[in-house]
């Protein structure tokens, strides 16, 4: 079983779409959408909730009126500036508070509760391109990367059960703790990318990231027609890393109307960029399978 | 007065929103600096070319064992909630990277042997560029928390008339750290059905916070109406459109501002400011009122 992971440094690149149409054209896979902030991938697959979890990992501090004494050693202690002196009494900033519990552990009065909190949803949905897992983060919520690892958890088991071989991973954006969640022990990475200064700026820092944690790794530039120039720098650029330019699509306006008709790409058209897109796929699938390592489970064929 | 521009996911035009405002204040007078908080992926400074004068290292304290104390109890291992601490019989194990720094193994150790040394997770780096102050903060690669260094960038900067701060994409503990005690935010969506279904999430992000809010519609015209119904049902403040254009798309990826493809791009983003400034005003009557 393989896990493909697809990021790009920035958003808005087409990561999603682009994921969407992969899912459509693999057969035997889980599908994980591990953008908890904002998830997008279940838009374009038509899911059906079948099971909805709570995520509960971490616990929070609340003060107990009755007990407390106002110290402010709690205060004291706190690093996070969660408690605070307002109107006459000790405050827990629910938003600020990490969870750490110090403040409980040298509360004199024994006046500080700590207790689990639900900190988002996640799901199994049925779609028409098979099973997706993903989450929904509650706001202002922090274990962005916790959620992350326990969504591919979630999909490699449902991967092992049904003897699929692939796990594909629609990842979050940035190089943070949810980016770092999504890629260690990955099989392959995807980059999306486009040709702005910005885009090129991240996918340079996302780059690093990569070759910080050794995973194999290819690139696709999307909107490739918008700055020809500077889709020729990047490419150069990338190969000289030692790494695959993977396809080049361009600037699709096929690609927002089939976000609105709830459909990906493939379902929806056939153009340049679908034909593009069966490229990366059929690229990929055979990276991985020469890769050391790689057991097809099944009879099933992911082509 | 502070005023942050968000987005509940990426590339809906926030950094644009957020640069090209600050440089319209700048042309007008106004004393504006500009926080890029997109500590993960900052690219103000793309558009803005800043002269740097500045760059200080952000650390946060980790525990450092000193072993000829250290009695091996285990005490710290168990108030750490991050897993930063593993004690096994001759050994204890910190995993620096999981710390969050909240100081209970330092606090706690029964022989004192821990103490707390400074690790760097980021810099942030200040200037000048176009006549905005720019203070940018930067997570080195590898680091997974955003929340420390957008916390002391948001201190770093001294008193001006404006400050606009460009927050990273989502809705969770970065954009809040990012976003809270700002006096107005500026949520940037696109007419797109990812575009509606991220800026419900943002929408919800900013009435937890109790936080004034307008909307800004980018590529107005490239996707369908159900984003805009959605703003005319719940109520929401729509302050700017501004059109899908190739040309501000292109301007965009060499790293231009749009005012160098339009002045009028100027002169709406100002009018646009000076709508919010009487928003703000407004609000605070009222609760003086109440």
């Amino acid at each position: 079983m393989r896990e493909l992971v697809i990021i790009s440094g920035k958003g808005g690149t087409g990561k999603t779409s682009i994921v969407g149409s992969l899912a459509a054209l693999g057969k035997s896979k889980v599908v994980v959408d591990c953008d908890v902030d904002a998830s997008d991938l279940h838009l374009l697959l038509n899911n059906n909730v079948r099971e909805i979890h709570d995520f509960i990992v971490s616990c929070k501090a609340s003060i107990n009126r009755q007990r407390c004494s106002d110290c402010g050693l709690c205060a004291d202690y706190c690093r996070f500036d969660a408690i605070k002196y307002e109107q006459g009494e000790y405050r827990i900033d629910q938003f600020a508070c990490e969870g750490c519990g110090v403040c409980r552990y040298f509360c004199p009065e024994y006046a500080i509760a700590y207790e689990p909190v639900k900190s988002g949803e996640w799901f199994i949905s049925h779609t028409d391109h098979g099973p997706l897992v993903h989450a929904r983060l509650g706001i202002a919520e922090s274990n962005s990367g916790r959620l992350v690892s326990l969504l591919r958890q979630k999909a490699r088991e449902i991967a092992d059960k049904n003897e699929y071989d692939l796990v594909l991973i629609d990842g979050p954006p940035g190089i943070g703790c949810p980016v770092i969640a999504s890629i260690t022990g990955a099989s392959y990475v995807l980059i999306v990318t486009e040709p702005s200064q910005s885009a090129f700026h991240d996918l340079n820092r996302l780059l690093e990231l990569i070759e910080h944690f050794k995973i194999n790794c290819g690139v696709v530039i999307n909107k490739s027609d918008i700055n020809l120039t500077l889709t020729d720098h990047i490419k150069k650029d990338v190969q000289a890393r030692g790494i695959r330019v993977v396809a080049e699509i361009s600037f699709d306006p096929m690609m927002t109307e089939a976000q609105i008709n709830s459909q990906t790409l493939i379902e929806y058209t056939v153009n340049d960029s679908t034909r593009k897109i069966e490229q990366i796929w059929k690229t990929i699938y055979n990276e991985m399978q020469s890769s050391p390592g790689f057991q097809q489970n099944s009879k099933k064929e992911i082509l | 007065m502070k005023i942050s521009v968000a987005s509940g996911k990426g590339g809906t035009g926030k950094t644009t929103i957020a640069v090209n405002l600050a440089v319209a204040l700048a042309g007008k007078d106004i004393d504006v600096a500009l926080l890029d908080c997109d500590v993960e992926e900052p690219n103000g400074h793309i558009f803005l070319n800043p002269e740097y004068t500045e760059s200080v290292p952000v650390t946060v304290p980790v525990p450092k064992v000193d072993f000829s104390r250290c009695t091996y109890c285990g005490e710290c291992a168990e108030i750490c909630q991050y897993n930063a601490i593993a004690v096994i019989p001759d050994n204890v194990m910190v995993f620096p990277k999981l710390c969050h720094g909240c100081g209970g193994c330092y606090h706690l150790c029964p022989p004192r042997a821990i103490s707390e040394v400074n690790r760097e997770i980021g810099k942030i780096n200040s200037g000048h560029g176009r006549g905005v102050e720019f203070v940018e903060g930067r997570l080195n690669v590898g680091e997974s928390q955003a929340p420390p260094l957008t916390k002391r960038l948001k201190q770093s900067v001294s008193k001006h008339e404006v400050v606009i701060i460009d927050a990273p994409p989502g809705t969770s503990c970065p954009v809040v750290e990012a976003v809270s005690e700002s006096d107005y935010v500026i949520l940037v969506s696109e007419p797109t059905p990812f575009g509606l279904n991220d800026l419900i999430l943002a929408v919800e992000m900013v009435r937890r916070l109790g936080l004034p809010h307008g909307i800004v519609v980018n590529r107005a015209d490239s996707g369908d109406d159900r984003m805009l119904k959605y703003c005319e049902s719940e109520m929401l403040d729509i302050l700017m459109k501004i059109p899908f254009d190739r040309r501000l798309a292109e301007a965009y990826s060499t790293g231009k501002l749009m005012s160098e493809i339009d002045r009028v791009y100027n002169e709406n983003l100002f009018n646009m400011y000076t709508s919010i400034k009487g928003k703000i005003s407004d609000a605070r009557a009222c609760d003086y009122q109440r």
